[in-house]
């Protein structure tokens, strides 16, 4: 039985762990994302179309246009954006939003040249929306806000690039000139694709460089609740003929791969909480086989075939009690170690530690999967035992 | 307790049947058997191995079903109640004493005792209290924390009995409770049965093999081939 109580701690334990760390990690990925792209982000209208076709009456020659076919076709970009925008700030979920002009650029630094992609922002609006702030030094975006030919850089294009702040950069994108800028700050999201490619200056400079001077590429919201992205992102999108994409949408293959991660350790540990249950219901079904004279005796002077199931039962409760409790305790303890130890992980987010999520969820599941799985061991052998008949066991132990 | 109370009929058993067993090696154990017992009396029941004691005993303790008949305990009929009402009976109206004490090891003499007074709803001091007092009938008051395999094999057979009464049954079946005894304990046992017999008006039934013993009883019944003989040709 001692065996089955490990089995059982282990497993809860382990159910803990594993739930925090994919948790946990899925959580910082959200985190980081929305701080980098915001929670919707509102992007090409679209336009209904009808496919028709004429068809000429017999008779009187009259023609008759006959819809075939509705489909809808996309205006990149969003024109007049400062009236998307007003509109965007009506919805009482969205919290703050910001207009992005984006394209593609090569920046030059000496010999050196890179790709990358260009985003014009509005410092200010862009703030509120976005993790910009944490992700470049204080000073360095107070300096961004005083130059006009500022520019931020992702940390990865800017170590391509060998450059530093206060380091000159050109950019050419596609125009006649190229276009000097200062670096101001270095940032640093730990999304590998846009500490890559990205890079930001002043939405008027953006303008200039990539000659667009009145729509915008698109434009990013967060909301009150970002869980809520889906709903909020339809509604939006019916309200203002938009396309509007939520975070869920857009790292739809991300969060699977999380989800998935989720719940195969889920089902990797609620087996090994299986194998401690079928240790623990092999265990009781040879208690119920050596104590048949007991549980003889005890029918004998009163003890019906329900109370004899409930000692069974109780027993079984008696582990699963004890294992869940020490579980969970060793379950906080690894969490706790595992949380310190050092990982380095870049490409889609950034941290040098393992990231846990800690949630009573966790705790509460182990103990439901761990309550079914006990129950049903306990369950079998206490049925076997309440159906022993105490006349035969007591006849065959009589001599 | 009155003369006349305590020789009223308590057990009555009518044209009771047990077969035993299916296909060839089905045998009929018990053939029709009729008989009553009185309150304060102790019957033995002798017979050859096989002829259906054991059987008998197990259809009056309810630990068994009849296949055909009636018993009746204090006017009350036993045979057809439910599982849940047999338990019940067995718990209140019924005594059992086995050959072996079959005392549960994990509990002291005492808490054996107090398992069936707790069962029918005592509370845990009355259930002590109930124990302290039965063990001291039986002379055991110093044993009372010891443990089954601290007893000897008389003590042991002595906190049965005591167990047996702990719900004050009407009838008390012992099968072979001397069967494992030396002389002494076994005397030591049977007069404390018969002392339970005569001072609480109790109804009880030895099965033994012991002759001598089943002398000793108020009445003998003879058993063969599942039926009742004379106890003399026995």
């Amino acid at each position: 039985m001692l065996m089955s109580l490990a089995g059982i701690v282990f497993g809860v334990a382990f159910f803990v762990l594993t739930q925090a760390q994919t948790s946990g990690f899925q959580g910082f990925f959200v985190k980081t994302i929305l701080g980098a792209n915001g929670a919707i982000r509102v992007q090409d209208r679209f336009q209904s179309t009808v496919t028709t076709m004429v068809a000429r009456g017999d008779s009187d020659g009259t023609e008759v246009e006959i819809a075939l076919r509705r489909g809808q076709r996309y205006v990149p970009g969003i024109q007049q954006p400062q009236s998307v925008l007003e509109a965007l700030r009506q919805f009482e979920a969205v919290t703050a939003a910001t207009p992005v002009l984006r394209g593609n650029g090569t920046l030059r630094s000496g010999f050196r040249s890179e790709r990358g992609r260009i985003h014009g922002i509005e410092l200010d609006s862009y703030l509120e929306v976005t993790e910009l702030q944490n992700q470049v030094a204080a000073a360095d975006l107070a300096e961004f806000e005083q130059t006009m030919d500022g520019i931020l850089i992702g940390k990865e294009l800017a170590q391509r690039l060998s450059i530093q702040v206060g380091d000159p950069v050109f950019i050419d994108a596609g125009g006649v000139n190229q276009v000097r800028f200062r670096v101001c700050g270095i940032f640093t999201t730990g999304i590998s694709q846009i500490d890559r490619y990205h890079f930001y200056t002043h939405m008027r400079t953006a303008r200039s460089v990539l000659e667009e001077w009145d729509d915008v590429t698109y434009i990013q919201a967060m909301l009150r609740d970002p869980e809520r992205a889906i709903v909020v992102a339809r509604h939006v999108e019916e309200a203002l003929g938009h396309w509007v994409a939520s975070w869920q949408e857009r790292e739809r293959s991300w969060l699977e791969v999380f989800r998935v991660l989720r719940f195969s350790s889920a089902i990797s540990m609620s087996c090994i909480i299986l194998i401690a249950g079928l240790g623990m219901f092999n265990t009781l079904a040879i208690i119920v086989m050596e104590r048949a004279r007991e549980i003889a005796i005890l029918r004998s002077v009163g003890y019906s075939r329900g109370d004899i199931a409930r000692i069974f039962l109780y027993q079984g409760l008696i582990i699963y009690v004890i294992g869940w409790v020490l579980g969970c305790l060793a379950g906080v303890g690894l969490t706790a170690l595992i949380e310190s130890l050092p990982i380095r992980i870049r490409g889609i987010f950034s941290t040098d530690h393992f990231i846990m999520h800690w949630a009573w969820s966790h705790y509460l599941w182990a103990g439901v999967i761990t309550a079914i799985v006990v129950f049903t061991a306990s369950l079998l052998p206490a049925r076997r035992a309440a159906q022993i008949e105490p006349g035969e066991v007591i006849r065959g132990t009589s001599g | 307790m009155s003369m006349e109370e305590k020789r009223s009929p308590a057990l009555r058993v009518e044209d009771l049947h047990r077969w035993l067993g299916s296909g060839e090696t089905r045998q009929h154990v018990l053939r029709g058997l009729n008989f009553s017992l009185e309150a304060g009396k102790v019957y033995g029941v002798i017979g050859p191995s096989g002829c259906g004691k054991s059987t008998l005993l197990y259809l009056l303790g309810l630990l068994d079903h009849p296949d055909k008949g009636a018993i009746f305990l204090n006017g009350q009929r036993l045979d057809s109640a439910s599982d849940r009402e047999r338990t019940r009976l067995r718990g209140e109206l019924l005594g059992f004493v086995f050959q072996f004490h079959f005392l549960l090891s994990e509990f002291t003499a005492r808490e054996n005792i107090m398992l069936p007074i707790l069962k029918v709803g005592g509370t845990e001091a009355e259930a002590k209290a109930k124990a302290d007092r039965l063990l001291h009938a039986v002379g055991l008051t110093n044993k009372a924390n010891n443990f089954g395999n601290m007893l000897s094999g008389g003590e042991q057979q002595r906190v049965a009995v005591a167990r047996a009464l702990a719900n004050d049954p009407s009838l008390i079946l012992a099968d072979e409770p001397t069967g494992n005894l030396d002389q002494a304990n076994s005397e030591l046992l049977f007069n404390l049965l018969c002392k339970v017999a005569r001072e609480r008006g109790k109804t009880v039934l030895i099965v033994t093999h012991n002759r001598d013993l089943a002398d000793r009883c108020d009445e003998v019944l003879a058993m063969r081939d599942g039926a009742f003989v004379s106890s003399d040709a026995y």
